[in-house]
C-alpha cells in the first residue's frame, strides 16, 4: 500500500514540479499516438464509410476480412514491421528502425483496421430507409452523404477514440521497433516497463497514473462530445 | 438490415474466410519479413542495403548496465562530446540477445557480461575486437532469516549447495542474459541440477525477478546495481561476500563488418576506444558512490588478463 500510496505522490511531484524527462516522454507519446491516430483516420474513416455503403462482389469477404483484422495482436504487427524495418530486412534501408517514425508506422497498421471497421458498423447501424428517405425529399448524392456523415459522427468519433486508447496503451509494437532509447523513442509504456525492471516501482506507478489520467481524459473528452450531440438530434 | 457478420451462411463463410486470410497473411508477412532477416553466413556477399551509415551507431547493451545509469550518465555524453555527429541508439536487451543481434549484423557494439558466450562469440569471428571494460560482483540476496543458512558458507558454490540441500526457494532470470548465465554457471560448479517447486524462472528483468523474490522471500542471485536502486522497496539482504566465483565481468566487443558491411565498425571503434580511455575508466570507478555509498563499478580495462 505504501508503494502505490508513494506512486502517486510521486507521479503529482513530477507531473506539477515540471520534470523534463517526464514531460518529454509524455510529450512523444502523445505525438507519436496522435499521428498515427490521425493517418490512421484520413485513411480509415472514408474507407470504412464507402465500404459501408457500397456493393460490390466480394464485399462479404472484404468486410469480414477488415473485422479480422481487428483482431491481429498488436505484439505481432510489432514483429513483422520489426523485422521488415533490421538491417536485414526487406525495408532495412530506410533505416527507420529504432526510430519515432517506426513507432508512428507500427500503431498506424495496428489502428487502421479499427477505425475502418467501426466506422463500417457505424454505417451499417444506420437505418436503409433513411438514405431512402432523404433521397426521396430530393437529396442529392453529395448532400446525402454529409447528411448521412452527420447522423453517424458520433459514432465515428467514438472509433477514433477507441483506436487512440488501443495505440497509447500499446507496449509491445512500440518496444520492438522503437527500442526504447532514452531521449529518442521512449513512451510512456516503455518507460513503465524500464522502471518496474529496474526496480524503480514509484516512477513506474508514476508514469502509469499519468498514462492512465491521458486515457480518461480523451474519454472523458469524447463523452462531452457525444453527449453534446446526443441533446443537439 | 445488413449486418457485418450476419446469420446466413454466406456470412458466416465469408467470417472464417477472411479470418483464415488474415492469419495466413500474417504469418506470410512473418516469414518473409523473417527471411531477409537471416544471417547471411560465410563473409561478405550479403544482399544487403549495402551503406554504413555512419552517423548512426546501435549499442546493444544488458539491462543491468542501461539501469546502472552509467551509460545515460557517463558514456554516452562523454561520446556525443567526443563524435557529436553519431547518433548513438542504445538497446537494452539481455547479453543473449544482444551477441545474437550482433550475429546478425543488427548492432555495431555490444557491451555485455557473459565471458563464456562472448568467447564463444568471438571464436565464431562474429566480433573484430573484445576488451575488458569494468568489473563488479554479483550477489545472492535472500530473506533476512536466511533458512538455507547462506551468510554461513564461504563461496558462491557452497551457498548454491545450501540452498539447493535446504530446497529454499530460489528465483531465476531465466532469460539468458548474463546473470542468468552467471547464475547456471554456479549450479553446475554445484553439482546441482535446479529443478523442482522451489526453483523459478521469472524470464523478466533483474528488476522484476527481485520483487518477485522478495515477494516470496525467495534467494536470487542479482548485480548491486539494480539491487541497490531497488533496496528501498525490498525486504532482502545481500548474504554473499565479494569472491571470485561471484565475479562479473563486463566487455565490449565490436561487431564484425566484414560479415554485414552496414554495420557501423568506425564508430564502433571510437566507442570502445572511449570505454576503455583514461577518463571513462576514472569516472566509472568512481560512479555511484554519491547515490548508493559506493561505486557500482570497478575499472579493468588495464587488466588484460584475469
Amino acid at each position: 500500500m505504501d508503494l502505490i500510496l508513494e506512486g502517486i505522490v510521486e507521479a503529482f511531484r513530477l507531473l506539477f514540479g515540471g520534470d523534463a524527462d517526464v514531460y518529454e516522454i509524455m510529450l512523444r507519446s502523445l505525438w507519436v499516438s496522435g499521428l498515427a491516430l490521425l493517418i490512421a483516420s484520413l485513411i480509415g474513416l472514408p474507407l470504412g464509410v464507402t465500404l459501408g455503403l457500397s456493393e460490390f462482389r466480394g464485399r462479404h469477404l472484404t468486410v469480414a476480412t477488415v473485422n479480422a483484422g481487428m483482431g491481429v495482436p498488436p505484439v505481432v504487427v510489432g514483429l513483422v514491421v520489426s523485422l521488415l524495418l533490421s538491417r536485414n530486412g526487406m525495408f532495412g534501408f530506410l533505416r527507420l528502425l529504432y526510430t519515432n517514425w517506426a513507432m508512428v508506422l507500427a500503431q498506424v497498421l495496428i489502428a487502421l483496421p479499427l477505425v475502418t471497421g467501426l466506422s463500417l458498423a457505424a454505417v451499417q447501424q444506420l437505418d436503409p430507409g433513411f438514405r431512402l428517405q432523404i433521397v426521396a425529399l430530393g437529396a442529392g448524392r453529395l448532400q446525402a452523404f454529409w447528411l448521412l456523415l452527420r447522423e453517424i459522427w458520433v459514432t465515428l468519433l467514438a472509433a477514433v477514440m477507441a483506436a487512440f486508447g488501443g495505440i497509447i496503451s500499446e507496449v509491445g509494437a512500440v518496444m520492438m521497433v522503437g527500442g526504447n532509447i532514452r531521449g529518442q523513442t521512449q513512451v510512456l509504456t516503455t518507460g513503465v516497463v524500464e522502471e518496474t525492471r529496474a526496480g524503480r516501482f514509484a516512477t513506474a506507478i508514476a508514469l502509469s497514473i499519468i498514462l492512465l489520467l491521458l486515457v480518461f481524459a480523451a474519454s472523458l473528452a469524447m463523452t462531452i462530445v457525444q453527449q453534446r450531440g446526443r441533446r443537439r438530434a | 438490415m445488413r449486418q457485418a457478420v450476419g446469420t446466413t451462411g454466406r456470412s458466416r463463410w465469408s467470417a472464417a474466410a477472411a479470418a483464415l486470410i488474415v492469419v495466413a497473411c500474417t504469418l506470410a508477412a512473418v516469414l518473409v519479413a523473417g527471411c531477409g532477416s537471416e544471417a547471411d553466413e560465410g563473409g561478405g556477399e550479403t544482399a544487403s542495403n549495402g551503406q554504413v551509415k555512419a552517423d548512426q551507431l546501435i549499442l546493444a547493451t544488458t539491462t543491468s548496465v542501461k539501469d546502472s545509469g552509467l551509460m545515460d550518465d557517463v558514456v554516452l555524453p562523454a561520446f556525443n562530446e567526443a563524435q557529436p555527429q553519431i547518433e548513438v541508439k542504445l538497446v537494452a536487451v539481455g547479453s543473449g540477445e544482444a551477441m545474437s543481434m550482433g550475429e546478425r549484423g543488427e548492432a555495431d557494439v555490444l557491451v555485455v557480461h557473459s565471458p563464456e558466450a562472448e568467447e564463444a562469440f568471438m571464436a565464431e569471428d562474429y566480433g573484430t575486437l573484445r576488451l575488458p571494460v569494468a568489473r563488479n560482483y554479483f550477489a545472492i540476496v535472500g530473506p533476512a532469516d536466511d533458512p538455507a543458512g547462506v551468510a554461513d558458507t564461504e563461496s558462491a558454490t557452497d551457498a548454491m549447495t545450501a540452498i539447493a540441500g535446504a530446497e529454499s526457494l530460489f528465483v531465476s532470470r531465466g532469460d539468458d542474459s548474463g546473470t542468468n548465465v552467471k547464475e547456471l554457471g554456479l549450479w553446475e560448479a554445484a553439482g546441482v541440477e535446479p529443478s523442482g517447486d522451489w526453483y523459478i524462472e521469472t524470464g523478466q528483468g533483474m528488476g522484476e525477478t527481485l520483487r518477485i523474490a522478495n515477494e516470496k522471500q525467495g534467494y536470487t542471485l542479482t548485480d548491486l546495481g539494480t539491487y541497490l536502486a531497488a533496496r528501498g522497496d525490498l525486504d532482502l539482504v545481500v548474504l554473499t561476500k565479494e569472491s571470485d566465483d561471484l565475479a562479473n565481468y563486463y566487455s565490449v566487443i565490436i561487431v564484425n563488418q566484414n560479415l554485414h558491411p552496414t554495420v557501423n565498425a568506425a564508430g564502433a571503434e571510437q566507442f570502445a576506444d572511449l570505454l576503455v580511455s583514461r577518463q571513462i575508466q576514472d569516472a566509472l570507478a568512481d560512479y555511484g558512490s554519491e547515490e548508493l555509498g559506493r561505486p557500482l563499478f570497478a575499472p579493468n580495462a588495464g587488466a588484460l588478463g584475469r
